[in-house]
């Protein structure tokens, strides 16, 4: 995240109605999500501003109709939105031509949707070699490379069936083999899980985990599951009524929420899962450090039986590579693990 | 804030506007109105003897000369702007479509000189094209059909008609493909077009033939243009349907595949729009089918014309050996073009040989080559004397051709004992006295009232029954259409069209209505209901006549019959399916409140199918309107007559003239039913 964001929204307006663009524009500040509703326009997106860096994975979760999926739209300017700026990699993609757009999406944009949108037309192989097809490769490079990601995501000898001779799950994988086949930078992702069943989900969660260990490519991916959000994110982007709430690391949404929305969504979740060692950490400060380090990259619950039995009560915490970066209170951790003492 | 105001002034014009509809839309007032237009109705006819003539009848010298101004429009169009060059034209290059099409099929003497195919290749092409697409049972009856046409000796008949469907039914569907995308893409050409459709599917089909003689050649030419025109509009409808119909994340996929605009249509969308797109190839190719027999009126050769020469010389057998190939040829086409519709395509194991993937093309060219060369090649090689055919080679000689000596035609046999069936004294009594009874207290009775009515209180009485049940906009298109149909000058025949119409739908109605509702008591009684509807919907209108006209001879009530079955098929079909889409929780309902059958049927059932059965009606209303101008083929003296004898000329604004009373009529009709139903179905918060 050093370098330039790969996207970046500035005031990004998305309206719906008779005339947004004019009406955007003589709108008075502040107006909220049911006055605008009221003067006959929807707010798909409202005043977002964000950036998405390299490598990062930013998860956007809101319920139905919180806007998640418009957003997401547009930024692969499958929607024009009505005001503000997109930025990918550098370039306003509303000032590019149709020709420019097209050029974007075939080199750099890759894109997973919920109901799959498969071809029925085409077999696993067609469908996934599409993209390539598109941009006008020969057969034989088409082929390789579609079998190639076919493999990666573990569907091969599968080449030759057509989409409704397949699960859900096995679609799913034919939706994501496609968006990767022409190797793109920005890989959307819209609940790419969700229609499938709890089983299947949890497993393609893993699924993707290792592809995105792998690949690590820059994902903006949406889910409506909380759960899922915090398994996944490196960021979590909270939108209600086509604004975001919050944008921060799950750790930080869970021990600070920042608007009454968001606390009622972290308010069941338990916070040891998603806490990390390293957030709680503070800096060492001449403390004295004794005794082993403990890892900040896990979670306060999977630390849970050292925290319980160690007798320290400052405890050293280090990074991936051993190096003691802060040391933790360990009545903090543990008041995250059994709940507060004062709420019993 | 301003803009919108500014906005939503112009709304308030037309709010007022909305206001008077609203008032006229109140319930009380609607009555109101209603009861005044039927009292002036009755007060008109009862004061009918001393009313003047201008009231009775619009007078003569009041009538504007449609008839001119429609030719003087078309003489304009024809000569002056020159369409009928580029029309003449188009027809060259389709009578050479035609002639290769035909001398390919029945070897016609004319080039390009090809020798007609051997039957026994067609029919076994059809027998693997069936098994293809629907396995054994389809590949039966595809291939048994031919053979039967051949064996029976309508062969050359049969091709005659074939060879005009294989070129109109492309064409029809790629013009419907074209104009459906166009359609799709462009608001404003939809709003123009969906009009003009809802027109088209209306105009009498005499109405098609006369401009396709005028401007393109009489015969073939003219019957492909007539059929491919008619044959469009569901084709559009249905392909810009489908295309609405695409999954937008598919749609989207392909945007972030990168498709350009021409990619985005051709790969994306067309093939994901196939199922609707294909249920419209089949209408056209039913259309089509249709239509060519009808168009023996204007000199088309083949089933449709011996059809009605057999007919028109009381030929009973033999018509009804062509009425039952014509009928195989819709079973067939429609059976094959369904089968594709639901066929989808599924993977191959891997490592399959070429040819097993490919094994019915293979299958098709292989039977074709090798029925050719003995069918024909053979029976060159070794010529022999006519006299003393061997065996062989009279096999040989029968696989390539059955000539008339050796068909196994029972048209003469079959003739008499139709006709000594119906000369039995008891069969003969029956349909005499449904004949005398239904002529005598029902036919001429009504016939003589309806036209005994003053022309305006048919029109008050009409506008109070389609503001009634349509609404307001309904009832005022009802005033302006048949008074439009009374300034159009033919009257009292639009009225003996009128009454056709209605008292085939009503018959219909009376029989169907019950029949169906019999039907849906027992699931699979429903279904075999259903398919026997589908059924007998695919068959071509002209063969409705058949039935009736051995029945009943030559008579008014033949015609009334002959409508009635035709319509029939709409109304049992629409009421068993809107009786059986009731929600199970509502009849279980009924059941659970102890509702009889009675009371479950008149209180629960009927008025939920009611919207449905709606629709059905409007079907048989518009069939009837269609049936009762090709009624004309029996003798009739409404306005079929009298567009049947236009045909012999070129007066296309004396045709057209008529063509529009029949579409007023039934757009008055439609479009009240429709408006109807749609409201009812709101109401009750279906679909």
């Amino acid at each position: 995240m050093t370098d330039a964001p790969v996207i970046s929204c500035r005031n990004v307006w998305k309206l719906f109605g008779p005339n947004p663009k004019q009406y955007l524009a003589q709108m008075s500040p502040g107006r909220s999500y049911e006055d605008i509703r009221a003067d006959g326009y929807i707010a798909g997106v409202k005043d977002v501003s964000l950036d998405v860096g390299r490598g990062e994975m930013l998860v956007i979760m809101g319920l139905s109709g919180s806007g998640k999926s418009t957003l997401v739209r547009c930024l692969s300017r499958l929607h024009d939105i009505t005001g503000g700026a997109i930025e990918v990699e550098g370039q306003d993609i509303m000032a590019l031509p149709e020709k420019e757009l097209i050029e974007l999406r075939r080199s750099k944009m890759g894109m997973v949707f919920q109901s799959f949108g498969l071809l029925p037309h085409r077999t696993v192989l067609e469908n996934v070699a599409f993209p390539l097809e598109m941009r006008g490769q020969d057969r034989h490079t088409r082929r390789e490379r579609a079998l190639e990601v076919i493999n990666l995501v573990g569907l091969d000898g599968r080449e030759d069936y057509f989409p409704r001779e397949l699960s859900g799950g096995q679609q799913q994988r034919v939706g994501i083999a496609r968006s990767l086949a022409i190797e793109p930078d920005i890989w959307f992702l819209d609940e790419p899980f969700s229609a499938l069943d709890p089983l299947i989900r949890r497993e393609m969660q893993d699924e993707f985990l290792r592809l995105q260990e792998m690949l690590g490519k820059t994902i903006v991916f949406i889910t409506h599951d909380f759960d899922e959000a915090l398994r996944l994110a490196d960021r979590i982007a909270i939108m209600k009524d086509g604004a975001v709430e919050q944008c921060d690391t799950p750790d930080k949404i869970v021990l600070d929420p920042q608007t009454p929305y968001v606390r009622k969504f972290t308010e069941e979740i338990e916070k040891a899962r998603v806490v990390h060692a390293n957030v709680l950490a503070g800096p060492v400060n001449g403390a004295v450090i004794e005794g082993e380090a403990i890892p900040g990259h896990m979670t306060i619950q999977q630390l849970a039986r050292q925290l319980v039995n160690d007798p320290r009560d400052i405890l050293p915490v280090a990074d991936k590579s051993g190096k003691v970066t802060g040391v933790m209170p360990r009545q903090k951790a543990l008041d995250i693990l059994l709940g507060d003492a004062a709420n019993g | 804030m301003a803009e919108i105001a500014t906005n939503s002034r112009p709304e308030d014009g037309t709010r007022q506007g909305a206001g008077i509809r609203a008032l006229l839309e109140e319930p009380s007032v609607a009555r109101g109105v209603f009861w005044s237009l039927l009292g002036v109705a009755a007060l008109l006819t009862v004061l009918r003897p001393w009313l003047p003539d201008g009231l009775v009848r619009i007078p003569e010298a009041l009538l504007m000369p449609w008839r001119d101004w429609i030719d003087a429009a078309f003489d304009f169009v024809a000569f002056d702007l020159g369409l009928i060059h580029v029309t003449r034209f188009l027809s060259g290059i389709l009578e050479f479509v035609l002639d290769a099409v035909a001398n390919i099929l029945y070897g016609r003497a004319r080039w390009p000189r090809f020798e007609a195919l051997p039957w026994t290749v067609v029919a076994s092409v059809a027998a693997i094209t069936g098994y293809a697409l629907g396995g054994w049972r389809l590949s039966l009856l595809a291939g048994g059909t031919f053979v039967w046409a051949a064996v029976i000796g309508q062969w050359k008949w049969t091709m005659e008609t074939m060879s005009v469907i294989l070129v109109a039914a492309p064409l029809g569907f790629t013009i419907g493909l074209l104009i459906g995308i166009w359609c799709w893409k462009s608001k404003r050409v939809e709003e123009t077009v969906k009009p003009l459709l809802l027109v088209l599917q209306v105009l009498p089909f005499f109405s098609y033939l006369l401009p396709a003689v005028i401007f393109f050649k009489v015969g073939p030419t003219a019957a492909t243009v007539a059929t491919v025109a008619y044959s469009l509009p569901p084709m559009i409808l249905m392909t810009t349907l489908g295309l609405k119909k695409v999954s937008p994340e598919v749609v989207e996929a392909g945007k972030m595949a990168g498709c350009s605009r021409w990619q985005m249509l051709r790969y994306v969308y067309l093939p994901s729009a196939r199922t609707e797109i294909l249920v419209g190839l089949n209408q056209v190719i039913m259309l089509c089918l249709a239509m060519v027999v009808l168009t023996a009126a204007i000199g088309m050769p083949g089933l449709g014309a011996k059809l009605l020469e057999a007919m028109g010389s009381f030929k009973l057998g033999r018509s009804f050996e062509i009425g039952i190939t014509i009928v195989l040829l819709a079973v067939v086409l429609d059976r094959l073009s369904k089968a594709w519709v639901v066929k989808q395509p599924e993977h191959f194991e891997k490592g399959t040989p070429w040819w097993k993937r490919n094994i019915f093309p293979i299958m098709g060219v292989a039977a074709f080559v090798i029925l050719y060369l003995v069918a024909r090649g053979v029976a060159e090689m070794d010529p022999m004397p006519f006299d003393e055919v061997s065996f062989p080679s009279w096999l040989v000689g029968i696989m390539d051709e059955v000539h008339r000596k050796e068909s196994l035609s029972q048209g003469r046999e079959f003739d008499a004992s139709i006709k000594a069936f119906l000369s039995l004294d008891w069969v003969n009594a029956i349909t005499y006295a449904i004949r005398y009874v239904v002529n005598v207290y029902f036919l001429i009775p009504t016939e003589k009232a309806l036209l005994y009515l003053p022309t305006p209180a048919v029109i008050f009485v009409i506008t109070a029954i389609a503001y009634r049940i349509g609404g307001v906009i309904p009832g005022i298109l009802a005033l302006i259409f048949f008074s439009i149909v009374a300034q159009l000058g033919y009257w009292d025949r639009a009225m003996l069209t009128l009454h056709s119409v209605f008292m085939a739908t009503f018959i219909a109605l009376l029989l169907g209505v019950p029949m169906a509702i019999y039907s849906v008591r027992k699931e699979k009684r429903a279904k075999f209901m259903i398919l026997l509807c589908d059924t007998f919907q695919t068959f071509p209108s002209y063969v409705y006549l058949l039935p009736a006209v051995m029945l009943f001879g030559i008579s008014p009530v033949t015609v009334i019959i002959s409508i009635l079955i035709y319509t029939m098929v709409p109304v049992i079909r629409y009421t068993v399916e809107g009786l059986r889409n009731v929600p199970p929780e509502l009849t279980e309902a009924a059941d659970m409140s102890g509702a009889t059958r009675w009371q479950k049927l008149t209180k629960v059932q009927l008025p939920l199918a009611l919207p449905t059965m709606a629709v059905g009606l409007n079907q048989a209303l518009v069939f009837a309107f269609f049936m009762v101008i090709i009624a004309e083929f029996i003798g009739t003296r409404d306005l079929g007559q009298e567009m049947r004898r236009t045909l012999a000329g070129t007066n296309l604004g004396w045709n057209f003239v008529l063509g529009f009373s029949v579409v007023f009529m039934a757009l008055t009709f439609d479009i009240a039913i429709n408006a109807w139903a749609e409201k009812r179905r709101k109401l009750l918060g279906l679909d």
